[in-house]
């Protein structure tokens, strides 16, 4: 019961932070609110019993991302949202159309925390029973991501690493230094 | 009243969803899109972490004592999703600040003006 | 920073501590949550405070722009040289079985060097795209 109301205050909380994301103009508040979603989204994770994601969704969400975008906002000096010209409504149609289409799609979806979900079927109990035994390792997620699935682990740190060279490569070069007039074309 | 009870944690999820996405299409500040993005992201990966949870039990860490454990497969999926999500917001953000050297503006609709005029 | 005095003694504490907490979850990664990810992020966090606090030229000084290239592609090598060794060693890529004198041992050994691996790269490549945001601009 008392779960269950964490559950919907914390939901309450994320909704009314991606609204407000949208409708606030000074660039400064949106990342502070996005810093905001992150940590709640993360609370909701501990919620749903994955300590592993929690832990990663708050250092990367509300620690990484956001400094990233305090940083870009500084360099930008951009310090307020322009108000738009026109009023959105083939927008709000589009996204009105799709959540409904979604909302369709949740009726066939088992109940939340069902045991007897088909996603809990196949391997998952594979993966819990013999885990332990065959890695040495108590932590069934790490076990899983390090050694069962190895291979979509390697492919993950080659991505980050595309990235970081993404960055250099666009921000770090000689052109980069010095020479922010505008000009650059 | 179960249906319900059952499936709100979808819903409000779907409602932050289509709250991101449409940040993106509809707002013209660069910065915006990508923390719509962003919203968007995380949205989805709640969504497969409450597919995954198992009502009465507790975190996939094998301890005595417990029995139920919650199904580890979405959380290591959506580990690697997260990761991948931070590089992607990198790049874009890396993105955003070329841009504003190149036209001197983050708005879209003055970059598609300025565009439009050469 | 002169007139910062409070944020230069607290963070002056608190660094090491973090610096700590990451090293404690990179290798607890086995028995609680945790693990590379994680460890990395937490990591470059300590060092990006420093940063904030004590500027770009000091952060520069203690941790170079060339040594974090190394050190990324020295942890993407590692991950995918304990793949090569495995081969090397009889069995197939990846398959950490054949590394120590018992399969569950050799399990236990892979994953903590490959979990090593991305800490060192996730770490590194942070504090790389954070540098190279923040020297944006300067000479």
């Amino acid at each position: 019961m008392i779960d269950t109301l964490i559950d919907i205050v914390q939901l309450a909380f994320l909704a009314i932070t991606a609204v407000a994301i949208i409708r606030i103009r000074s660039l400064f508040a949106v990342i502070m609110l996005f810093g905001i979603f992150s940590l709640l989204s993360a609370g909701l994770f501990v919620i749903m019993d994955a300590s592993d994601v929690a832990f990663t969704e708050a250092a990367v969400g509300a620690g990484i991302s956001t400094v990233l975008m305090l940083a870009t906002l500084a360099i930008t000096k951009n310090l307020e949202e322009k108000r738009p010209s026109h009023r959105p409504w083939l927008p709000l149609i589009v996204v009105m159309v799709m959540g409904a289409a979604l909302v369709y799609g949740t009726v066939d979806i088992p109940s939340f925390g069902d045991p007897e979900a088909p996603v809990h079927k196949h391997v998952a109990p594979r993966y819990l029973e013999q885990g332990e035994e065959e890695t040495g390792v108590p932590n069934i997620v790490t076990a899983v991501l390090a050694s069962y699935r190895g291979f979509d682990t390697m492919g993950e740190v080659a991505v980050i690493l595309t990235a970081g060279m993404g960055v250099m490569l666009l921000l770090g070069g000689r052109a980069a230094r010095g020479k922010n007039d505008g000009d650059v074309r | 009243m179960d249906f319900v009870l059952g499936h709100y944690n979808y819903w409000i999820v779907i409602l932050v969803m289509m709250t991101g996405f449409y940040t993106v299409i509809s707002r013209g500040n660069l910065i915006k899109k990508i923390a719509g993005l962003n919203i968007f992201q995380t949205s989805v990966f709640l969504l497969y972490i409450s597919i995954g949870n198992v009502k009465g039990g507790t975190e996939p860490i094998i301890a005595d004592g417990f029995a139920v454990y919650s199904n580890p497969v979405p959380h290591v999926l959506i580990l690697t999703a997260i990761v991948v999500g931070v590089a992607t917001t990198a790049l874009g953000l890396a993105l955003v600040v070329r841009i504003r050297d190149a036209y001197g503006t983050i708005e879209e609709d003055d970059i598609h003006a300025q565009d439009q005029s050469l | 920073m002169k007139h910062n005095l409070i944020l230069r003694v607290v963070s002056k504490f608190l660094i090491p501590v973090i610096i700590l907490f990451a090293l404690y979850v990179q290798f607890h990664g086995d028995y609680g949550p945790g693990g590379g990810f994680q460890a990395g992020v937490i990591f470059s966090a300590a060092f990006i405070l420093y940063t904030l606090v004590f500027g770009l030229a000091a952060a520069e000084l203690v941790l170079p722009r060339r040594l974090l290239r190394h050190l990324a592609s020295l942890g993407v090598l590692i991950y995918a040289g304990t793949g090569v060794v495995t081969m090397l060693k009889g069995g197939n890529f990846l398959e950490y079985g054949v590394l120590a004198s018992t399969p569950v041992a050799g399990q236990h050994l892979g994953i903590l060097v490959i979990e090593l691996g991305v800490g060192i790269t996730v770490s590194s490549v942070m504090l790389l795209i954070f540098f190279t945001f923040a020297g944006y601009g300067k000479s």
